[in-house]
């Protein structure tokens, strides 16, 4: 028997497989594919203080191994979701953890105060790092000094589980993740997505109605690989990695390179039941390789 | 009922082995499909997204609409237009090979409350009007079917549509039915025109015309839309249809709206 469990700086995992924000809606969109009981957990789309429409369509562009998205968080706000979504979803035995984000520092403290008082949200995961609005979202992970302000204030109010969800796109992502560990976050998860664009040569016109959108998918692995990687070894607090796994080989390869845990993102888009076929693709790599506990694997890249 | 998804019908992800690939003209091709297991319900204007295999450029799934049903003999026919990369691999599929589907999503065609009813289908928005016209015909409905291709050569599955409904054709040349796009076909005159209800699918120059025309003409008028999608299942947001109540998935909230809700 293949012992799977992981302690996440608090955070119990059944297993080390969670699905991104963004790609899983609330959870219930997958209930006919698999068994949300048997995730290590799941982040539920990113949640804003007001509702919000997101970015005019078309906010979809597919590109060679992976996809660009605009969506520019759409979502009901935080009322809503405590109030007709949570009950939906809450007893679900799994870690579910709400994806929170913002324009400003106030929305930020105001939306996570709202999530602290739900007994069955173990954790946020304080997302810093959304290319596709305007103000605020990325604005805030790509320095130092404002994600320093929206973890520390973020963190007097919230008590639980705060995992802060770093942007790729910075200079040096290792010392965003030193700052967000120094003012009070419990773990980080990176990355989200690679700012990037596509344009349609026939028409000469941008492929999405923001003309610049987040990439994701198999195409970003080997970098966001390299930014785990630097990160893990730079912090004390877990890594939580993610950016284009779509089979359980590729977790184990974000494992090694020193996450405990993985978040499976744009996969589910293509494969919705493939959380479940890369839990069973773990168990079977640790059988096969001798591995009885998965944390043998957590940072055992071999030089 | 729940607002984050609209659609409670289960949703299936199966293997389908491929009986036929049947091509039809330069860009159409058609697609028998068997399942070992019992196909569940399936509504007019839902769809599949299908997996495309060997395509580099190709990373989701390809939304296609079903075109025809048999529940005797498990098998799920789909009419696809060559488009870009995805279907064209798809295209290449033989005898015997696996399609993995996801299906059925969307919601559906509302059943007429009374007859008659108009299905419009415009190229490869023909393909839903064959099973929507034999779905209705079983509810004693007597459909009738006008579909509007480019010329003569492009015409699909002509006896196969006859079969079940008066069927009018337009083509832009005129070399087919009469001339024009559908709104020019003489059904529409003033004093011709006799439907309760018309049912669209076609691209989205046409469904628009056909929204005003019908809003204009106090006629119902349910569309079919076919926006980029990713996911098909609601989760990522990304085929958004702007409506009366704001954005609208058209994977989970659509494909069918009624134009009077949609603003475009």
């Amino acid at each position: 028997m293949v012992n799977l469990e992981i302690n996440f700086n608090g955070l119990k995992l059944k297993n080390p497989v969670l699905t991104a924000s963004g790609t899983f809606g609330y959870g219930t969109e997958f209930t006919d594919f698999i068994d949300l009981n048997r995730l290590g957990g799941f982040i539920v789309k990113g949640t804003t203080l007001n509702h919000r429409e997101g970015n005019p369509y078309p906010r979809m562009a597919e590109t060679p191994s992976g996809m660009l998205n605009a969506v520019g968080l759409q979502n009901k706000g935080v009322k809503v979701f405590c109030d007709k979504i949570y009950p939906e979803i809450k007893d679900y035995k799994t870690n579910i953890l709400v994806n929170v984000s913002g324009s400003a520092i106030e929305d930020y403290v105001a939306t996570a105060e709202m999530i602290n008082t739900l007994d069955n949200i173990p954790g946020i995961e304080l997302n810093i790092s959304c290319p596709n609005v305007k103000e605020g979202g990325m604005a805030f992970g790509t320095s130092c000094v404002s994600a320093a302000e929206v973890v520390k204030e973020v963190r007097k109010v919230y008590k639980k589980h705060l995992m802060v969800k770093l942007s790729p796109n910075v200079t040096d992502i290792v010392s965003i993740a030193q700052t967000v560990e120094e003012h009070g976050a419990d773990s980080v998860s990176l990355v989200n997505t690679f700012l990037g664009m596509a344009i349609d040569a026939k028409t000469r016109k941008p492929k999405l109605s923001t003309i610049t959108g987040g990439l994701s998918g198999p195409a970003i692995k080997p970098i966001a690989l390299r930014m785990v990687w630097q990160v893990s070894k730079a912090v004390k607090i877990p890594v939580c990695g993610l950016g284009g796994i779509m089979t359980a080989e590729d977790a184990i390869e974000f494992l090694l390179a020193g996450a405990s845990s993985i978040q499976v993102g744009t996969a589910n888009f293509v494969e919705p039941d493939a959380t479940i076929k890369i839990i069973e693709g773990i168990k079977y790599y640790c059988r096969k390789y001798g591995v009885k506990d998965i944390n043998e694997l957590i940072g055992g890249l071999k030089s | 009922m729940s607002y984050y998804y609209s659609m409670k019908m289960k949703k299936y992800i199966q293997d389908f082995e491929v009986l036929r690939n049947e091509r039809l003209s330069k860009d159409y091709y058609l697609l028998k499909l068997w399942c070992e297991e019992e196909l569940p319900v399936i509504m007019p204007a839902q769809f599949a997204e299908l997996k495309i295999n060997d395509s580099p450029s190709t990373f989701l799934r390809r939304p296609i609409s079903i075109h025809d049903v048999n529940y005797e003999k498990n098998t799920i026919t789909l009419l696809i237009r060559i488009a870009g990369d995805g279907t064209a691999k798809l295209s290449e599929i033989r005898q015997g090979m696996i399609l993995n589907m996801i299906y059925p999503l969307g919601n559906s065609f509302s059943l007429p409350l009374k007859d008659k009813v108009l299905l419009v289908g415009g190229g490869c928005g023909v393909a839903p009007m064959l099973y929507t016209a034999r779905y209705f015909m079983q509810f004693g409905f007597d459909p009738t079917l006008l579909l509007g291709y480019r010329d003569k050569e492009s015409v699909l599955r002509r006896g196969k549509f006859e079969k079940y409904g008066n069927v009018f054709y337009t083509t832009e040349d005129g070399s087919f039915g009469e001339k024009g796009n559908v709104l020019n076909h003489s059904l529409f005159s003033p004093e011709v025109f006799n439907f309760t209800k018309i049912y669209a699918c076609g691209p989205e120059a046409m469904l628009k015309n056909l929204g005003k025309w019908a809003i204009e003409h106090g006629v119902d008028c349910e569309v079919s839309l076919e926006n980029l999608m990713a996911c098909g299942v609601g989760a990522c947001l990304c085929c958004v249809q702007n409506t009366n109540e704001g954005h609208k998935c058209v994977c989970t909230e659509g494909p069918v709206f009624n134009v009077k809700d949609l603003i475009w």
